[in-house]
């Protein structure tokens, strides 16, 4: 599939802003602290630049309201309705705690299981699709649910780095990068194993006769469908970006975030964030640029 | 609206598509290009149609696929230069060449109809077929990862998803000769590979046509119970050897001349 730039910021960035934001919804630090305050800025931010990016990949973006109206069906629906619906509870948290320096439990704790289920719609958008086999399955969500609680819970033990380091935040934040890590080598290893059910030969109709072989495509040239869906260019390079997602977005930040603990210094908290955003940019280019189509069985693979 | 229909009438429109006649001429993806870049909806746009590199939107097209019979022979336990250990490198008897013309299937499950976030694609009750109402379609894409079959593409000049539409300005067009009411490319198929009619009506000719063939669903295993079918190839008929005369023996025999060229034949003998 092919991996635009717009939707890659859309998923890291939002799904980055909802995990700060529900990880500052539940642990409630004290937002007369300016950190705090930069915090509930940044995921607010995060999240408003993240949706705004969905956008730029559409033909007419000017009609993209019509995408609140079909929730009965679409994922895609959904997850613009629930975007919509969490920056209810979302404003009131981030104007409170900017403006008026105060939390508030129960307001907290919707915002996270809001923002649960936006990236779990997020998720679901490429999860529900039959097509990608790669992405059809239930590891797909728990990885980018994973996702968003682990950069959230890091944004947030970098920013405690400002009045002290806590050392809860910063284990808390090591458990769930691991976590977020072992369910992507998972998903990787599901990846690698297993093809699609689609095959020249159910494609065509014409396994009964023999081994399906394409001889001819329709057209000499490229088309929507062979750029779309049939992205190939640097999938010979996965391996060594699979290694780079892993040491920019886990290894790398969980070594920084031990010795901002040791030491104190935020420096090292702010460096373990951005190289966790990398990783995980890297990791979404992966996810789509390693994913195969159906349709390419229709323009040569053995199988998809 | 994107949900699929719940009142239908049972009527299911689509196209037999027979693969042991198609000579895979394109002459229906060229028709289909001319009738729908000036029918229903924005044009179907080119991008550098005289430059280098040749895009554009079609709503149908033709691959060519050859199947093998007969066992695989796999390569020697030598790897070949730019071959992997065991590939196979040929297989027993005489492949045979299939055309094969792909356009929107028409899916009773159509899995681009429910994705749509807008409405914009959807399926008609009253006859089955999947259309995009271009006002409503924000041009995400998402309908065109959902299909397995590839039958839909971004017309990239208008920002908006296009597909077949079963020709539906043609099939219900009172002011066009009956002969001419049903989609282009059925229309225009010299081969006659192509058929049209409502496939969910059990004594039509097209339901016919598909009993009597076997007509098969393209990828059953994407759950998405395509509309139209396909007829596969039948059976090769081979000529025994014995009774094919060769080129020599047909050019050295006069047996059965007759009249003036016996003469000259027994007059040629004698010589």
């Amino acid at each position: 599939m092919h991996p635009a730039l717009s939707v890659i910021v859309f998923t890291t960035l939002s799904g980055f802003g909802y995990g700060l934001a529900a990880s500052l919804g539940l642990f409630q630090p004290d937002p007369s602290l300016l950190a705090v305050k930069f915090g509930h800025v940044l995921a607010f931010l995060a999240i408003a630049g993240g949706l705004l990016s969905s956008t730029l990949h559409l033909g007419n973006p000017q009609r993209a309201w019509r995408a609140f109206s079909q929730w009965r069906s679409s994922w895609l629906s959904r997850e613009g309705v629930l975007a919509v619906l969490t920056f209810v509870p979302l404003t009131a948290q981030t104007g409170l705690a900017v403006l008026f320096d105060t939390t508030i439990g129960w307001l907290g704790f919707v915002v996270a299981v809001m923002a649960g289920l936006t990236v779990y719609a997020t998720s679901m958008i490429y999860a529900s699709l039959k097509t990608v086999n790669a992405w059809h399955n239930p590891i797909t969500n728990t990885c980018y649910l994973l996702f968003a609680a682990s950069g959230g819970l890091l944004a947030m033990a970098a920013l405690s780095a400002f009045n002290g380091a806590q050392s809860t935040l910063i284990v808390l934040a090591i458990i769930a990068l691991a976590a977020t890590f072992i369910a992507k080598a998972i998903w990787f290893r599901a990846l690698d194993n297993e093809s699609g059910p689609s095959t020249p030969e159910s494609a065509t109709g014409l396994g009964f006769l023999g081994k399906v072989r394409l001889l001819e495509r329709p057209h000499m040239g490229e088309n929507y469908l062979t750029r779309e869906m049939g992205f190939r260019v640097a999938r010979k390079h996965a391996r060594k970006l699979r290694l780079i997602s892993y040491a920019l977005g886990l290894v790398l930040p969980v070594l920084l975030l031990l010795l901002m603990g040791v030491s104190g210094m935020v420096f090292f908290g702010v460096v373990a964030l951005l190289s966790h955003l990398a990783g995980v940019m890297t990791e979404r280019w992966l996810f789509f640029a390693e994913a195969k189509h159906a349709v390419s069985v229709y323009y040569g693979a053995e199988s998809a | 609206m994107t949900s699929l229909p719940t009142q239908v009438t049972g009527k299911k429109l689509g196209l037999v598509i027979d693969l042991d006649v198609c000579v895979g001429c394109h002459a229906c993806a060229v028709i289909c290009k001319e009738w729908n870049t000036g029918g229903y909806g924005a044009a179907l746009s080119d991008q550098e149609p005289y430059g280098e590199d040749v895009t554009g939107a079609w709503l149908n097209r033709i691959h060519t696929f050859e199947v093998t019979p007969g066992d695989m022979i796999p390569g020697y336990g030598k790897k070949p230069k730019g071959q992997g250990m065991g590939e196979v490198i040929a297989q027993t008897d005489e492949a045979r060449v299939v055309h094969f013309p792909k356009s929107c299937l028409h899916c009773d499950d159509a899995p681009c109809v429910t994705v749509c976030p807008t409405g914009a694609s959807y399926k008609r009750g009253e006859d089955g077929i999947v259309l995009v109402d271009e006002d409503k379609c924000i041009g995400c894409g998402l309908c065109a990862w959902s299909c397995p079959y590839g039958a839909r593409e971004m017309d990239q000049d208008a920002g908006v998803m296009k597909k077949c539409t079963l020709c539906v300005d043609r099939i219900y067009n009172e002011d066009i000769p009956e002969i001419d009411r049903q989609p282009a490319c059925v229309r225009t198929c010299p081969a006659n590979a192509r058929h049209f009619g409502d496939l969910g009506d059990p004594n039509s000719d097209v339901s016919k046509l598909v009993e009597e063939r076997g007509g098969i669903d393209l990828m059953p295993e994407q759950g998405t119970r395509p509309v139209n079918k396909y007829l596969p190839p039948r059976a090769r008929q081979t000529l025994p050897s014995a009774e094919v005369p060769s080129a020599a023996t047909i050019a050295e025999t006069t047996d059965g001349a007759q009249g003036f060229m016996k003469w000259i034949d027994t007059a040629l003998s004698k010589l």
